[in-house]
């Protein structure tokens, strides 16, 4: 394994909320041009690993490296490192004082130092590709929630970041809306995109992932390719899992 | 019945006639509504700069205070020297919001104006310093309601593209926290407005005290009383069409 290319080194990562132990000890690596799929059981810490990748949830213990570079260190620079790991959340979060546009390019004219010109430019060719170009001036609560999810997947995109992170990202959508938005997600894979994505969709596991995580109870019990995890599961928790789930 | 009519137009007359020569006695001889017009301006004078000083130190002290109960626990946890900066800030902030909430308005401004501020000259920069002193107090909590209100995924969304805590605030969470607490933010000026009443006290002539002088020497009550409290009501009921129109402008923005 050619350790160059690990974006994402997860050690021995802890994280508890009070007396409430969440995570216990997980390990994973990330490398350049995955697809890591995330499953389990709700409240198994899923969505708690995933927050913790970009420290929206400050881990309690072990550490967390990314593109070599210990961001869990105290001194580190933490968000710089969020410029390049772009989230997307099941709430969506649009600004909803913002038009489309203006969500999009924000922070790369803050924090990218890009001119309004080039930002935009920016923004509107992304937003051509998911079929949103004649959205750009309208305000977030004028859209369907399938449209925000992809403005909240472009928007994230505008900062070109190594690595997106998908937190449940097509829970909160009428089931009608899902396949628009995992239709982005795909094709955003096949451009190489890294992504760590946890979700309930396993056909988008078993299609699109590169490496299936099945966590329960704060642990990573199996982590395979989507084949060998969904056809042969070894953990009976997570034969267990599949066989109400599929 | 014609006789009754009759007497009734006759006193009518008389009355308005009584009101005219009251009005004349009150405001057109010697001047007098210059006095009114120069003690509306002081009220006027010392409620902006008193606003403008309260919004100032209401935001400092409602994004001190949230930051303290939001993400003081994180900063702790990292240590060094921010935290204790934070802790210290946010002590001195509860204990003014304690002092100024706990006393008096008018006790407030006689201290600022015959003790703290004694050297200052000028009466009417002590009010807009007590008042905006004052002020900032309610203004603050009220801002910290409202940063409260804003949904917790905003600031997340913000600190996931990479800005810090103080630019999530002021592009994300600020502006949709001043929507929120626009009407009570106009409840507050109200409030203002009227209380700067109590300038008197300290030998500012306001709107209150001009209409308290001319009572003093004409010694009329009805007529100067009734036309401050009619000055006060206009400018309350203008100052809250123009914030409804504001709240309208805002809402359209989003949709």
């Amino acid at each position: 394994m050619n350790a160059d290319n690990v974006l994402i080194d997860v050690c021995d990562l802890q994280k508890s909320f009070g007396s409430i132990h969440v995570l216990k000890g997980v390990n994973a690596q990330i490398h350049r041009g995955d697809v890591m799929v995330v499953i389990g059981p709700s409240g198994s810490g899923k969505s708690t690993f995933l927050r913790c990748l970009n420290l929206l949830e400050m881990p309690t213990g072990g550490q967390i490296f990314f593109d070599g570079e210990e961001i869990t260190a105290p001194k580190a620079n933490v968000d710089r490192h969020r410029q390049k790991m772009g989230m997307v959340f099941q709430q969506f979060n649009l600004f909803p004082h913002m038009t489309i546009l203006k969500n999009m390019t924000l922070a790369p004219m803050k924090l990218l130092g890009k001119t309004k010109q080039e930002a935009e430019a920016k923004a509107m060719e992304l937003l051509a590709r998911v079929g949103l170009a004649d959205r750009a001036n309208a305000y977030p609560s004028q859209l369907s929630g399938g449209q925000k999810q992809r403005i909240a997947i472009v928007r994230a995109l505008c900062m070109d970041p190594d690595v997106m992170l998908f937190d449940e990202p097509t829970s909160a959508l009428d089931p009608e809306m899902v396949g628009e938005v995992l239709e982005v997600m795909k094709e955003l894979a096949h451009e190489g995109m890294t992504m760590v994505v946890v979700t309930h969709e396993m056909g988008f596991a078993r299609e699109v992932g590169t490496d299936v995580v099945f966590i329960d109870d704060g642990v990573i019990l199996e982590q395979a390719a989507p084949e060998e995890f969904f056809a042969n599961p070894k953990h009976p928790r997570l034969k267990d899992f599949l066989s109400k789930v599929l | 019945m014609n006789e009754w009519l009759e007497n009734l137009w006759q006193s009518v007359q008389l009355w308005a006639l009584d009101i005219a020569a009251e009005f004349h006695l009150n405001f057109i001889k010697g001047n007098r509504w210059q006095m009114l017009v120069k003690g509306l301006g002081n009220t006027m004078i010392i409620t902006f700069f008193a606003l403008i000083i309260g919004i100032v130190l209401g935001v400092l002290v409602a994004v001190v205070r949230s930051t303290y109960d939001t993400n003081g626990e994180a900063m702790k946890r990292r240590g060094g020297f921010g935290y204790g900066l934070l802790k210290f800030f946010n002590g001195i902030c509860n204990v003014y919001l304690t002092v100024i909430r706990g006393t008096p308005m008018v006790v407030q401004l006689m201290i600022m104006y015959f003790v703290v501020l004694v050297s200052i000259e000028n009466s009417v920069t002590v009010a807009v310093i007590a008042f905006g002193i004052n002020s900032g107090a309610y203004v603050a909590e009220i801002f910290r309601s409202g940063i409260m209100a804003i949904d917790k995924g905003q600031f997340e969304a913000g600190r996931s593209l990479g800005f810090n805590y103080i630019q999530t605030m002021w592009h994300i969470v600020v502006p949709q926290m001043f929507k929120v607490v626009l009407p009570t933010l106009c409840n507050e000026f109200i409030v203002l407005i009227k209380e700067t009443s109590i300038a008197g006290y300290v030998g500012i002539m306001d709107l209150t005290k001009a209409g308290e002088i001319i009572r003093g020497r004409t010694f009329s009550a009805f007529m100067p009383l009734i036309v401050v409290a009619i000055v006060y009501l206009a400018i309350v009921m203008l100052l809250t069409w123009l914030v409804g129109l504001l709240e309208r402008r805002l809402r359209k923005s989003e949709r």
